[in-house]
């Protein structure tokens, strides 16, 4: 196979580099060669997180160029429109809905952009947009912290890995004590996403 | 040291950080020392996980690299880690490491920040391998980086010599598949000091006679470097060739698809017969290479035709698509057809770093951020008319560092670690009316904090030195340090109290204050400044992260709440402005913990959900 390069973005805080290594270790788990590498800002929590994810039988760079990345994973709708330079044209957008507001100062801050504006920003790539319920999921499963493990159930419908490698890397990332919720999570993500037509 | 048995084919998929780590491991490493530094923390962290291996957080770099360098000295294998800045700190041993040499392996490792995603500086550590006359190798993926740590002691032992071994931020924080040994070598030698003046005692008469030694040292290992293991050729056509190092190799791979390629994993010294070798069998010579032309130069001056940074830019980080579009712009051929795509500009809110919600340092910064003298100051700035003394806050670096951005603007200087007391200081003796502050965190001030407190209670000073001590490294992800009392493995340790050692040095002014209590923070604040002595405050608060949250969160009542929005003032990311209405997220508030926007709200609108007013 040619090489599928997927960036995930967010916030601190949200998971999204745990995210991402679910998906390395189930490439991996599978034969397959890949990359990945994160680059999160200043800030332990709060700021814009960013993953590149490479996978194929020989990847070289891990760092994904502008304009090439197949499937762009939004687990902020902000992080999403602003991440959507490395989408190629036609790519796969899949973006969580849930916003989160920067912080401070009445004066001198942009306007958060709404639905219709991070649609209208992606769409200056893609059409193929999806908006996915991961708060609404998370909330339900009792787990906020289950939002990116749905995410990635959701994600993983446009992957070409195996539920084996997926179960393996599940396991051996996730700590024990939340593994049955974050499986739960990534079955239901997989699902909710099937029947909506995501995939 | 007994040999290792049967490579063993098993994958893990790793950090840059975490190979190394399992490297040295696997090495036999037995004293690993570090001063926790973006991206070069996780080496050190993840060794302390490993039985039998002595593992430090150092109080700084250049404590870090003697501490290393005295375990080789006994035989034992040992390795130091550090960020590219922390290599200045530990500058003066890393030389004299190189002059005395070694008995066990010694590995010092730095790591770059091209991009400067967390640094204050962008510099190419490799001049620090040619300044010190130590061989420089540089992993291009993880298994390069576990691969070359096993090998890096070895050649260490070989030639007497330290080795800096050179990561980047891309390196290091890159994760990639990796086939591991699965036997570890057994580091089991008993140390032992073998007394050997001419070696160890660095006096004139002695370093004289070693300068030759480590100039053939390096003579020797330049005819290594011909045919080692750490350089390879990888055959392509001959019209261009391409030497890279590093990450910057990766990039080079994917735009020059059909290019030969000399993979320098030895980045120096060089093989000049290796480099004219490669540079005779193609056409056009290239080096592609992060920051400086450091690979580059030494091969011009060899009186090889080469080029490189003629279009690949030293500044900042490389990505495959900028040395793909520069080297087309260059007139190269690249078979890299991907779609760099326009984008219609859309202007999106940036997402600056924030003190996190609950963070210990947000509330002096307020404090600092709003005394009068400061403000006056301030808005006389703008319309430059007055001349009445202000306040000048110095800086130094860590989480704290974000008082610097608006709306605090309560930083004014920041240079590398340590240099607010000193900046202060020499502001004061410049003849400074204003009212000096420094500002320093508590993992800043063991690492270089003291021996500047030292320098102003010595020259009479009278500035405020506020120590930020939030009871842990903050910045770089908690690692401890003296004055947390809790070693690198977890276990607890002698703790080195900030209090303590202010007060038996001779300050006499000394105040421990509640970082969440902002009555007392302005209060002692105002004294420090007013009065005609040194002061050091030491504002104490848990770091909100590694904090047990209160799930109470604080609530603005709408009918109170006048939109004077002097709690966005906090730069709070839990705190925002939605039209004029202030809302606080109840998902990020720190809760009980912290109440820091309820004391500066001027119309006691904001209280904890569900308490009664
Ligand atoms: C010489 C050097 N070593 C390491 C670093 C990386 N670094 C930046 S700030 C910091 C420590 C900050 O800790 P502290 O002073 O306690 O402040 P906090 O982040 O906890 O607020 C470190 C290790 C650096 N910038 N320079």
């Amino acid at each position: 196979m040619g090489t599928l390069n997927i960036i995930m973005t967010g916030i601190g805080g949200q998971g999204i580099i745990l995210a991402s290594d679910v998906i390395a270790e189930a490439a991996m788990v599978q034969g397959l060669d890949v990359k990945k590498t994160d680059s999160i800002g200043m800030a332990q929590r709060g700021g814009s997180v960013i993953s590149h994810l490479r996978l194929g039988n020989i990847v070289n760079s891990p760092l994904i160029a502008e304009g090439d990345a197949d499937i762009l994973l939004g687990m902020e709708k902000l992080e999403a429109a602003r991440a959507v330079i490395f989408l190629k044209e036609g790519g796969v957008a899949l973006v969580n809905n849930y916003a989160v507001s920067p912080s401070y100062s009445k004066d001198g801050i942009k306007k958060y952009p709404d639905d219709n504006a991070v649609s209208k920003i992606i769409g200056f790539r893609t059409e193929k947009i999806h908006f996915v319920e991961g708060l609404k999921a998370a909330r339900s499963l009792g787990n906020m912290r289950a939002m990116n493990i749905y995410l990635l159930g959701a994600l993983s419908n446009y992957l070409p890995l195996t539920s084996d490698a997926w179960l393996i890397s599940l396991k051996s990332r996730l700590p024990e004590k939340h593994l049955n919720v974050n499986l739960k999570a990534f079955k239901q993500g997989q699902k909710e996403a099937n029947c909506a037509g995501i995939g | 040291m007994e040999k290792r048995k049967n490579p063993d084919q098993v994958t893990r998929l790793l950090s840059g950080n975490e190979a190394m780590a399992l490297g040295a491991y696997h090495a036999g490493v037995k004293v690993a020392t570090a001063y926790p530094g973006t991206p070069s923390t996780e080496i050190l962290e993840n060794i302390a996980r490993f039985q039998n291996v002595y593992a430090e957080w150092s109080t700084n770099e250049k404590v870090a690299l003697e501490v290393a360098m005295g375990a080789s000295y006994t035989g034992a294998r040992a390795l130091t880690g550090m960020k590219h800045v922390g290599l200045n700190v530990a500058a003066d041993p890393l030389m004299s490491a190189s002059i005395t040499g070694v008995k066990g392996g010694f590995v010092i490792v730095t790591a770059d920040d091209p991009g400067m995603h967390s640094s204050q500086n962008e510099q190419d550590s490799r001049h620090y391998a040619r300044l010190a006359k130590i061989p420089c190798l540089e992993p291009y993926d993880s298994q390069s980086a576990y691969n070359f740590m096993i090998k890096a002691f070895e050649i260490s032992e070989m030639f007497d010599t330290p080795v800096l071994f050179r990561s980047t931020t891309r390196i290091s924080h890159s994760k990639s598949v990796v086939r591991i040994y699965s036997d570890a070598l057994n580091g089991s030698t008993q140390p032992g000091f073998i007394r050997q003046p001419e070696k160890y005692v660095m006096l004139p008469v002695f370093a004289r006679a070693r300068h030759p030694v480590i100039e053939k040292r390096i003579d020797k290992i330049k005819e290594y470097a011909l045919d080692c293991s750490f350089n390879e050729v990888i055959p392509g056509n001959t019209k261009t060739g391409v030497i890279s190092s590093s990450i910057a190799f990766q990039y080079a791979r994917e735009v020059f698809l059909d290019a030969s390629f000399l993979r320098l994993g030895m980045t120096y010294p060089l093989s000049e017969n290796l480099i004219r070798k490669f540079a005779s069998g193609v056409e056009k010579l290239i080096v592609i290479e992060e920051l400086d032309p450091f690979l580059e130069e030494m091969i011009r001056s060899m009186g090889v035709e080469v080029t490189g940074k003629a279009f690949i830019p030293v500044t900042g980080e490389l990505a495959p698509g900028v040395v793909a579009r520069l080297a087309r712009d260059h007139g190269l051929e690249v078979r890299y057809e991907k779609e760099q795509g326009e984008l219609h500009e859309v202007e999106l809110p940036a997402r600056p770093p924030s003190m996190c919600p609950g963070c210990p340092h947000r509330g002096i910064f307020f404090v600092l951020a709003r005394l009068s003298k400061r403000r006056k100051m301030l808005t006389a700035n703008e319309k430059n008319t007055t001349n009445e003394p202000g306040v000048i806050i110095t800086g130094d670096i860590g989480c704290y560092t974000l008082g610097a951005y608006p709306p605090l603007s309560a930083m004014d200087t920041c240079a590398c670690m340590g240099a607010g007391i000193g900046q202060a200081l020499g502001m004061e003796k410049a003849g400074l009316e204003d009212s000096l502050i420094a500002v320093i965190g508590d993992s800043t001030f063991m690492h270089s904090g003291m021996t500047s407190l030292a320098d102003a209670i010595y020259n009479q000073s009278k500035i405020t030195i506020i120590i930020l001590d939030n009871m842990t490294t903050g910045m770089t992800g908690h690692q401890g340090h003296p004055g947390t009392g809790v070693s690198a493995s977890g276990r607890q340790a002698t703790q080195v109290k900030i209090e303590d050692v202010v007060r038996s040095m001779g300050v006499n002014r000394v105040e421990v204050l509640d970082a969440f209590d902002m009555e007392n923070l302005r209060r002692a604040i105002k004294s420090a400044i007013d009065c005609e002595e040194l002061s050091v405050l030491i504002v104490r608060g848990d770091c909100a992260p590694v904090r047990p949250r209160s799930h109470a969160s604080r609530v603005v009542l709408a009918e109170s709440c006048t939109r004077c929005h002097n709690c966005l003032k906090l730069a709070c990311s839990a705190i925002h402005d939605d039209d004029g209405r202030v809302i606080i997220n109840s998902d990020f508030c720190a809760g009980d913990n912290c109440g820091v926007c309820e004391q500066v709200c001027l119309s006691g609108a904001i209280n904890i959900k569900g308490r009664t007013v």
